[in-house]
């Protein structure tokens, strides 16, 4: 209770102070500007890293449930291995669902490299067999040696030659992103820093003059961080809003369109919005009480 | 008969003790400095400036009721020792206690609430040139969390006796030098302080305002202030002479000397 009373007292602030430390006019657009354009930033730092983050628990999620199993035996002995493998398959633990493609969906398959005309029949193709696991998933190990003894023509492919480097991609892309919003806030910090010591040094005088009349650092410092917290605040408003508009300008997710589509923000990820001037803020704080306190330190 | 100098001096002391914000941290102050002998003392003081040296050896008790005026030439280094009375400076050697506390050991805060008690009128009077009259008057009040400036009777009072209610709303750079001169004496009696260093506080100002001056800071110094003037005005010593009972220090080949007896 105390600690929202003092966030209320300080965004309220001290009429008296505020007005014997004048506002130096250069500060105040150098941080307004800073913010914004930081938090114009961390919206699409933030969009990125979610929608990374989503395609990495979609890939890793649907990918670890499906596997197949390929069939390469001769033409007259395809089928009795098909048979064999969907029994070996049906009493496999963990295995939920196993069919074998049809002729169409395997053209289906094929239809990108070789077009929608291949005749499969002139073909020595194998014969696939989709897999979907259970939650708890198969002991692929197991499967294979199963499969080996029973279907020696079965081959199975559980996707994980191919699956761990994209969900290990679109993990690094999701840390990229946090990496990102971190360094926009440390420079968010730092530019905020330095608009500090410059208007703490341009006020030398009104300082010097206040400690001489019994002015404690904290009654000081608290103007010069109240006026540069509601600055940041105010600038990472206007940047975070431009930056949500410019979201939704952005394509929606879809099948066709791949990663790129689904950059956008969904759900209840657009409420994390919210936080981005409250973390401005919050940055502004600490840097100018940073500043003011070795600033003030140096002034006797 | 009534004295209406001291009627005024009475109770912007009185009303101005009142305002104290934090009561508390004043009054445990105040009883610290009653202990002592001192209210501000330094010990065997040297204090040097990028190598050159300006005091050696020089010790002062400053005691409850007492009147100095300190004399010596232009850069004996007037303005340095009441900085070290106030704890601007910090002597390269020796030790100044501020209250009874040694400065060296003062946290930044412990300085500023000495501040308080501890009213310094500037030889060039140091005002935000952006504030009012008014509000830099009242400014020792602002930072000590006092907040009902409008209203202050005290603060119009004090206006009035120096002369300064027309000018309330000016801006500093518009006053003339008398004006901020009694300005300057104005904001640092606000806070009734137990000691007064005033530095040339009648510089800029006619023979008849330096004799107001005078005889107000002849009349806090009767309630029981400390007070210290940083002169070179002698007339203003002999002026003096009638009225208190003022030990006159000189500075001099980097020491503190005693001038002559007492006025």
């Amino acid at each position: 209770m105390s600690a929202l009373r003092s966030v209320i007292d300080f965004a309220i602030g001290d009429a008296q102070a505020e007005k014997a430390v004048p506002p130096t006019g250069f500060t105040v657009r150098l941080t307004v500007f800073s913010a914004a354009a930081m938090a114009f930033l961390v919206v699409f730092a933030l969009a990125l890293s979610l929608a990374a983050g989503r395609l990495a628990d979609r890939w890793g999620d649907e990918l670890a449930r499906s596997a197949t199993v390929r069939i390469s035996a001769p033409v007259e002995q395809m089928a009795a291995q098909t048979e064999a493998a969907l029994n070996v398959l049906s009493t496999t633990e963990g295995v939920e669902n196993a069919r074998a493609l049809s002729i169409d969906e395997q053209r289906d398959l094929l239809a990108p490299w070789f077009g929608s005309e291949l005749p499969l029949d002139a073909l020595p193709l194998p014969q696939m067999i989709e897999v979907i696991e259970t939650a708890q998933g198969f002991d692929g190990d197991g499967l294979r040696l199963r499969l080996s003894g029973e279907v020696p023509g079965a081959v199975l492919d559980n996707h994980a030659s191919w699956r761990v480097p994209l969900v290990s991609a679109a993990g690094s892309l999701r840390m990229l992103g946090w990496i990102s919003i971190i360094l926009i806030a440390l420079a968010t910090g730092a530019m905020i820093t330095l608009a500090a010591n410059a208007a703490l040094a341009a006020n030398a005088q009104v300082i010097a003059v206040m400690r001489l009349v019994g002015a404690r650092d904290s009654y000081i410092a608290q103007a010069f961080m109240r006026r540069f917290t509601l600055r940041a605040l105010t600038g990472a408003a206007v940047g975070t809003v431009l930056g949500g508009v410019a979201l939704l300008f952005l394509p929606s997710a879809s099948e066709e369109g791949g990663f790129l589509t689904g950059l956008g923000l969904q759900g209840g990820h657009w409420l994390l919005l919210l936080l981005i001037p409250i973390l401005a803020a919050a940055v502004a704080f600490l840097a100018t009480r940073l500043a003011a306190r070795n600033t003030l330190r140096s002034l006797t | 008969m009534v004295n209406p100098i001291r009627t005024i001096a009475r109770r912007v002391i009185e009303t101005a003790r009142a305002l104290r914000h934090n009561r508390a941290q004043v009054c445990r102050q105040t009883a610290a400095g009653r202990k002592g002998q001192s209210l501000i003392e330094l010990d065997t003081v040297a204090h040097s400036y990028s190598g050159g040296e300006l005091f050696n050896e020089v010790s002062l008790r400053l005691a409850p009721g007492s009147f100095h005026f300190l004399t010596g030439p232009s850069g004996s280094g007037k303005t340095t020792f009441l900085k070290l009375c106030y704890g601007a400076l910090v002597p390269t050697s020796g030790v100044v206690r501020i209250f009874d506390e040694d400065v060296r050991q003062m946290s930044r805060d412990d300085i500023a609430m000495a501040r308080r008690r501890v009213g310094v009128v500037h030889q060039d009077c140091q005002f935000l040139d952006h504030l009012s009259l008014r509000e830099n008057l009242a400014l020792p009040l602002t930072v000590s969390g006092h907040e009902a400036l409008d209203d202050d009777a005290n603060l119009r009072e004090l206006m009035v006796w120096v002369g300064l209610t027309a000018r309330a709303d000016a801006m500093p750079p518009e006053l003339s030098g008398g004006e901020r001169q009694r300005a300057a004496l104005a904001r640092a009696l606000i806070m009734s302080p137990d000691v007064i260093l005033a530095d040339e506080p009648t510089g800029n100002v006619d023979w008849e305002m330096s004799q107001r001056l005078l005889t107000l800071l002849i009349e806090l110094n009767r309630m029981g202030k400390t007070i210290m003037i940083a002169t070179h005005d002698l007339g203003l010593i002999r002026a003096a002479k009638n009225h208190v009972q003022a030990r006159v220090l000189r500075i001099s080949g980097r020491r503190l000397q005693l001038a002559g007896a007492d006025l």
